[in-house]
């Protein structure tokens, strides 16, 4: 049914008058029932928009029920004894096992990895936005690299750590710096090398991150820079970096909150199933957060006795990375809403 | 390359009126030798994960039991070089070690092979690429069959077991998170009002937060029991638990790229499609899907490379037993896991050793590839669909 001329304009009319009348105009139409459209036609939007949503809640509710089991069944355990006292020999000890050693062996490597890739993932990021051509040959199979080096598998990271860092690199070190001590000090597993090995997987984390950020800006922000006489490098370290300052943070956020969950790359180069002090060096060894998860899970004499520490050391862990998470999550968010009015 | 593409203004960024500014130059240069990094990264992973599986894969090592054994009194007679390779040393070893030290090394050679197990499997050399992924004849054995048992008495190295087990988990996974994913990307793209994608995409994306170990202890405590109660099945670790846990890794993948694919289809196509008097599911399904088609294939593609992948899940949920069997409720040993569990234990430069850092040169091979076609796929629809729009 074709729609009808519209009503006659009133002689005097104003911008806001019109708008009513068309409003009117086109609820009346909506009214009019669309006879050529057939009926099943709407049933089958209707159920595969049912299906799609259905898809969606079920993957939200997958992800609540995780939540919820460990939430649940893990606060009563996560008491404030438990989080800050250390653990004896016997870590499956129900009434006296603490985790403190082994959050702070998890910060410790997360704050040291993240000293070796937010440099180089910033870096390589400025290169990527403000001087390589985006069509460049260079430019493409850095790109593809760092695609590819988020999808390498975890394990194989461990491997490359075990092979390049503690065989290869510490190995050197100890060749070069003691050559007569046949112990090794560096060609061993070691904090550092774990995170090294953490530094190289979480290097397209902060480079895709900080990319998206320095794209968001205006490039009327920096022409405005070039125009009043700075050079390329001064704008960029002067105007670009600052304003891109909060990317940057996400980066460097996602990258801590992926690195302080993975357990396959710190298997063979750094975690320790126990220790009896702290980390002081480089070289030692550490207790880990994650590690000490699994060690939980499967090495357990008796399940059902360490069920509770077992849970309260997951919902310590998950509390980590997914406040670290949302933390990314908001700032990125507000970012986004700062870029749509800035352009 | 074009010359336009040169970057910085001739030789220190000198060049007809410029001042000379040497050090903006030598950072430039700086910033460019760091953006390497990431494609040295790749190669050097590729380069040392290979370089300890190298003897493996050019036949070099020999796990056999029982060798050619040289009376000790026979010393004298070898050469610096035949020594040295008759006891294994590294030429760093042997110049260490006097001559009594040699003798003796010999004698424990000859004891070894006086005490070798009287087995006709034991003369073998289990690393050959034949005896890692062909069937062979063991004794005790009705039929030719693969066998992975690296700590038995005899090695037995066959990767097929192995190689099966991380198929079938990534099946499973992907026959899971597929569709779920794919049809909430669908939904949020297309379907969902705007409001409500501005939340349900962060949050499916927070599944991606979940580590891999937490996944691994949730399939582990809770899932391989409820399935058990409810499939009724035997071992209460197996690959289909393992797969099930696998989708909830996979899920985020598939969802951010399929979502990310379709959303880069130019409004105007979904537009010309309602104004036709489509409904949105039809705009969706008929018209957006079909342009994003080669997007969703890279996110299936990603998706394989995570689940071959992730080590943790499977790890502690698949039961780790290296058995060849075409049930999806066995419990089986995938090729991550045999890496993970093994490792600390081998013995550094042996021949275990070796075969594991083949099994991880084999799944960097795997993601490479499935990474470099998702890569190339993604950029040319994006090229493509830029262009159109």
């Amino acid at each position: 049914m074709p729609p009808k001329s519209p009503p006659p304009e009133a002689p005097f009319e104003s911008a806001l008058q019109r708008r009513r009348r068309w409003k009117l105009l086109i609820a009346k139409q909506d009214a009019v029932p669309w006879t050529f459209q057939s009926t099943t036609l709407g049933l089958d939007s209707k159920f595969f928009t049912g299906l799609t949503g259905f898809a969606t809640f079920l993957i939200l509710a997958l992800l609540a029920v995780i939540l919820g089991n460990i939430i649940f069944n893990g606060l009563p355990g996560l008491t404030w004894r438990f989080i800050t006292s250390g653990t004896e020999k016997d870590m499956f000890d129900v009434n006296k096992a603490g985790i403190l050693p082994m959050i702070l062996g998890t910060a410790a490597r997360v704050i040291l990895m993240t000293i070796f890739v937010i440099p180089i993932g910033v870096i390589t990021a400025i290169y990527l936005t403000e001087y390589a051509h985006s069509t460049s040959l260079y430019t493409r199979v850095i790109r593809g690299a760092v695609n590819n080096l988020a999808g390498v598998p975890s394990i194989v990271f461990g491997l490359f750590g075990l092979g390049f860092f503690i065989n290869y690199v510490g190995g050197s070190m100890d060749a070069l710096f003691n050559p007569v001590n046949a112990e090794p000090v560096w060609g061993k597993p070691a904090i550092l090398w774990a995170s090294l090995t953490l530094a190289v997987m979480t290097l397209p984390v902060v480079i895709v991150a900080t990319e998206e950020s320095l794209r968001a800006i205006p490039p009327g922000l920096r022409e405005a820079s070039l125009a009043l006489g700075a050079t390329k490098l001064e704008t960029i370290l002067r105007i670009v970096l600052p304003q891109a300052l909060p990317g940057i943070l996400t980066g460097g956020i996602l990258s801590v909150s992926r690195a302080a969950g993975e357990v396959a790359p710190i298997l063979f180069t750094g975690a320790a199933y126990y220790m009896a002090t702290l980390p002081t060096h480089l070289y030692d060894q550490f207790m880990d957060l994650s590690y000490h998860v699994f060690i939980l899970s499967t090495q357990s004499p008796n399940i059902e006795k360490t069920r509770p520490i077992l849970y309260a050391t997951v919902l310590a862990l998950l509390m980590l990375t997914f406040a670290l998470n949302i933390v990314a999550i908001l700032i990125r968010a507000r970012m986004r809403k700062r870029m749509r009015t800035l352009h | 390359m074009a010359k336009q593409d040169k970057r910085s203004v001739g030789w220190m960024g000198l060049k007809r009126g410029h001042r000379a500014r040497p050090l903006e130059w030598i950072v430039e240069k700086f910033i460019f030798m760091v953006s390497l990094s990431a494609i040295v990264m790749v190669f050097l992973i590729f380069l040392f994960v290979a370089r300890e599986a190298l003897p493996v894969a050019l036949g070099q090592t020999n796990s056999s039991l029982v060798k050619k054994t040289i009376a000790p009194d026979q010393m004298e007679k070898l050469s610096r070089t035949e020594l040295m390779e008759y006891l294994e040393l590294t030429p760093k070893q042997f110049a260490q070690m006097d001559k009594e030290t040699l003798k003796d090394l010999m004698l424990v050679k000859v004891e070894a092979a006086a005490e070798a197990p009287n087995d006709k499997d034991a003369p073998l050399n289990t690393t050959t690429w034949s005896m890692l992924f062909k069937p062979h004849q063991w004794t005790g054995y009705d039929q030719p069959e693969y066998i992975w048992q690296p700590i038995s008495q005899i090695h037995k190295y066959n990767l097929v077991p192995l190689i099966i087990g991380s198929l079938k988990t990534t099946l499973i996974a992907l026959l899971f998170a597929v569709p779920l994913a794919l049809a909430a990307a669908i939904y949020v793209s297309q379907l969902a009002d705007p409001k409500t994608k501005e939340w349900l995409k962060p949050a499916i994306e927070l599944l991606a937060g979940i580590p891999s170990v937490v996944l691994g202890f949730f399939a582990l405590l809770v899932m391989a029991s409820v399935m058990q109660a409810v499939f009724g099945y035997q071992s209460r670790l197996n690959a289909f638990v393992a797969g099930i846990a696998l989708a909830l890794a996979v899920i985020p993948v598939v969802f951010s790229i399929a979502e990310d694919a379709l959303t880069s289809v130019p409004r105007s196509f979904t537009q010309a499609a309602l104004a036709l008097g489509s409904s949105k599911w039809q705009a969706a399904w008929k018209i957006v899907l079909p342009a994003a088609i080669p997007g969703v294939f890279a996110a299936v593609v990603l998706g394989f490379g995570r689940a071959i992948g992730e080590t943790m899940v499977v790890l502690m949920a698949s039961g780790n037993a290296s058995i060849v069997s075409g049930s999806l409720f066995d419990s089986t040993r995938s090729m991550t896991a045999t890496i993970a569990a093994e490792l600390a234990e081998t013995v550094f430069g042996g021949h275990h050793y070796r075969i594991l850092f083949l099994i991880g040169a084999l799944l960097f091979i795997v993601t490479f590839l499935s990474n470099m076609v998702a890569d190339i796929v993604i950029h040319r629809l994006k090229a493509k669909l830029e262009g159109k729009a």
